[in-house]
């Protein structure tokens, strides 16, 4: 079979899984449904495998493969097509995807069983998945931005899966309001460059640009660094930048699984292709690559000092994942496509692994998320202990974890580029200290120090079941009904199914790091630069002159971020007070999330409510109720009035009226005549 | 005999005819002139016929009776309808359909 043949079918598995369950859930006895979704998921991925090994019996020259299934519109200057495009950049992502989302798949089986909307939830994860394999496989900006449009409206399904959760509606709601401000940057964008270029295909729209579409190259034509910059909106929505960011840590409403999913395989990584797929375009713009690193490096800092903070397990890996991607965003856009990428695949296996983790710890205290009601759970379970630990590590960036490779990699390239780019280099490494400590405390709180009354329960063999369920965000009480996540949890240490997909997960967060190993082998490297031919950034950099020193600097920094952690939180345990009390505003600062989300309700939210209330005050009261509706039907009522007060019943009256008609009428015709 | 003559007489039987519908309130009285009108019509259709020397106005004149004769079974009918039920025979009490 042809590469796009595997492409069409890395695509009709997720999409045939979602339709067999969502159509079928009556008659799906037991947990079917759930196994139907993964191995829907797990056919995508040997589809994807397929692909691999089809573009890599082709050379290198000729590795990219465009097939239409058929056209919608193909009229003068429009060529809407049905169409994707297999190459190895889409390939590297459909298999990081079907991955890592085989295994989450895996991983919810035993986490959702208890709940009642077993089927519902398994039918989202699979147009989620689908919908990212068609963002990451589409041909031409049409299916990009339908892939795009489709992974903003499933990840508000999945994240308001509870939906009689008041917080879980609002946060999905809350997602999806940005992710549609992205997609129209992305619409927006794709429309400057298709005024120039006059083709949707992608390949035609890089031949085109390189073409001098857009006026010779350097001569950073003003539409096309417009595009640029609304793509990257786009890449910023989806991917959780600053300032589009908020989202993300409310996304944490959702189940454990899907945090896991939206985080390491279908989500936030979208942007990060985006920037790599539009290369072509992004490189003929340099102020809009200079945007995305700056707002990459601002945003890996910023989330970096907000997870210090943070008490909610979940929201502390979700900021490290906006850090994470920070660092990707910037690598794509200081031409380090491969390094980025590169770390996408890391990431989305140590990230995927900490969330599982974090799902088990979360089921040990039934459902209690904070950082401050856990401890000692390092004897009670070992299992989730240590795939914490293992995605912590390779999260800090130690060697020889995976993280440490990609992130290193990326701050290389990032360094040697010079001038202002040493900001970058700086801001990473710091970045990459924040994360290590922020990391390990998270880790020293949960599984040393002192056991909690939920450990010691399950030390003793008895998982700890709430007596009501509550809300841990609110506190409040909740139903077992459908539409809350029920009483029942699940760890890692009772479910196989779990372990199994955290065991191949944390081989891959340890393992996945030899793929590049400095003056080694550059496996990722080789295998994208058919992909990335065209680029004059690709493969320019020496990785050198800064390799020894990077490689030094990151493995000093992760250890020294850990041996703060542990000094802090374990040798010490009362010196995150004092230091909280000496940088008192600093940590207000951080603690409120840098009032990012004020900042949006003042500057967005608020303006446009009121200018919402006075529109209604005003111009939908006075205008269109009072005047446009309430004057047609005045009138009508008016003359309806008159008409009914000439209706008297009188037939003496009526017979006048006609006689008086009659004669005007022949009145009227004699002296015409 | 000039038409001027025949044409008035039509008009003033016409007129009274008319003159009687609006200002009687006993509904036989104004079938009868309801007959009036229907009558001086016919007075002028003949004339007309006459002078123009075919029959056309004579046959429409004929259609005309033929439609009073229905008019009348109907209007009659009502007014007997109207008696049996011990409704009073005025026209101006018959007021029920107004706006």
């Amino acid at each position: 079979m042809s590469a796009t043949t595997y492409g069409w079918l890395v695509l009709a598995f997720p999409l045939l899984g979602m339709l067999i369950v969502s159509f079928g859930y009556r008659s799906l006895p037991g947990r079917s449904a759930g196994w139907i979704a993964t191995g829907a998921i797990f056919l995508a991925f040997l589809a994807a495998l397929g692909a691999l090994i089809s573009i890599q019996g082709h050379s290198p020259a000729h590795r990219q493969f465009v097939s239409s299934l058929w056209n919608y519109a193909v009229t003068a200057g429009v060529d809407a097509q049905m169409s994707i495009l297999v190459d190895p950049l889409s390939v590297f992502m459909i298999l990081t995807v079907t991955g890592v989302s085989t295994l989450i798949h895996l991983y919810s089986i035993a986490y959702v069983d208890e709940d009642r909307g077993f089927a519902r939830y398994f039918s989202y994860l699979n147009f989620f998945v689908f919908s990212m394999l068609l963002l990451v496989l589409a041909a031409n900006f049409l299916l990009l931005i339908i892939g795009w449009a489709f992974v903003g409206a499933a990840s508000y399904l999945l994240i308001s899966f509870w939906y009689r959760r008041t917080t879980a509606t609002r946060a999905g709601i809350k997602a999806f309001v940005i992710n549609v401000l992205g997609d129209v940057g992305l619409v927006l964008g794709t429309y400057f460059i298709f005024k120039h270029t006059g083709t949707l295909d992608l390949l035609k729209t890089f031949h085109r640009a390189r073409a001098e579409a857009f006026g010779p190259v350097g001569s950073e034509n003003g539409d096309l660094i417009a595009g640029c910059m609304l793509l990257l909106v786009g890449a910023f929505a989806k991917s959780a930048q600053v300032p589009l960011h908020t989202w993300l840590p409310d996304a944490m409403e959702g189940p454990t699984p899907v945090s896991a999913l939206i985080h390491a395989a279908t989500m936030v990584t979208a942007g990060v292709y985006l920037i790599a797929r539009m290369h072509p375009l992004f490189e003929l713009a340099p102020p809009a690559q200079d945007l995305g690193a700056i707002v990459g490096a601002a945003t890996l800092l910023i989330a970096g000092t907000i997870g210090l903070v943070q008490t909610d397990v979940k929201r502390i890996i979700a900021y490290s994942t906006m850090s994470q991607i920070g660092y990707m965003i910037m690598a794509v856009c200081v031409g380090a496509y491969a390094a980025g990428l590169f770390h996408m695949m890391t990431h989305a296996f140590f990230k995927a692994l900490l969330f599982m983790a974090a799902g088990s710890l979360i089921g040990a205290m039934a459902g209690e998320q904070s950082l401050e009601r856990m401890g000692g759970f390092r004897r009670a379970m070992p299992f989730t202990y240590g795939c914490f630990l293992i995605g912590g590590l390779a999260l800090s960036g130690i060697p020889p974890f995976s993280g440490f490779f990609s992130k290193d990699e990326i701050l290389l390239i990032t360094g040697e580029q010079g001038g202002w780019h040493w900001a970058l280099y700086v801001a990473g490494y710091v970045g990459a200290f924040l994360t290590a400590i922020y990391t390990f405390r998270m880790i020293f709180r949960a599984f040393h120090g002192q056991p909690v009354p939920e450990a010691r329960e399950l030390e003793a063999g008895h998982l700890h079941h709430a007596e009501v369920p509550t809300n841990p965000a609110t506190g409040e009480e909740e139903d077992t009904d459908v539409g809350f996540p029920g009483p029942v949890h699940a760890i890692a240490e009772r479910a196989l199914k779990m372990r199994v997909a955290m065991v191949a997960l944390a081989v891959g967060a340890i393992g996945a790091g030899l793929l590049q190993v400095p003056r080694a082998d550059y496996v990722v490297d080789d295998f994208l630069r058919p992909s990335f031919a065209d680029s004059h950034l690709y493969e320019t950099h020496t990785k050198n002159t800064l390799l020894v020193t990077g490689l030094i600097l990151g493995t000093l920094l992760g250890l020294a971020g850990i041996a703060i952690a542990y000094r802090v939180w374990v040798a010490r345990p009362g010196t995150a007070a004092v230091v909280r009390a000496r940088a008192r505003p600093a940590y207000v600062l951080f603690v409120n999330k840098w009032y990012f989300d004020e900042l949006i309700a003042a500057a967005v939210v608020r303006p446009a409510a009121a200018a919402g209330r006075f529109a209604q005050d005003t111009f939908e009261r006075v205008f269109v109720q009072d005047t446009l509706v309430g004057g047609t039907t005045g009138l009508i009522r008016a003359g309806s009035a008159a008409v009914r007060a000439a209706q008297s019943g009188f037939v003496r009256y009526y017979a006048g009226l006609l006689m008086i008609g009659v004669a005007g009428v022949g009145f009227y015709f004699l002296l015409q005549s | 005999m000039s038409i001027a003559w025949y044409l008035a007489v039509s008009a003033i039987v016409f007129a009274l005819g008319a003159i009687g519908v609006i200002t009687r309130r006993n509904p036989l009285v104004v079938l009868l002139c309801l007959e009036l009108m229907l009558n001086g019509a016919n007075l002028a259709l003949i004339a007309f016929s006459r002078m123009w020397g075919n029959g056309d106005g004579q046959i429409l004149a004929l259609v005309v009776m033929t439609v009073a004769a229905c008019e009348v079974c109907i209007g009659l009918g009502m007014i007997v309808a109207i008696y049996r039920r011990n409704l009073p025979i005025d026209v101006d009490e018959m007021r029920e359909l107004q706006g």
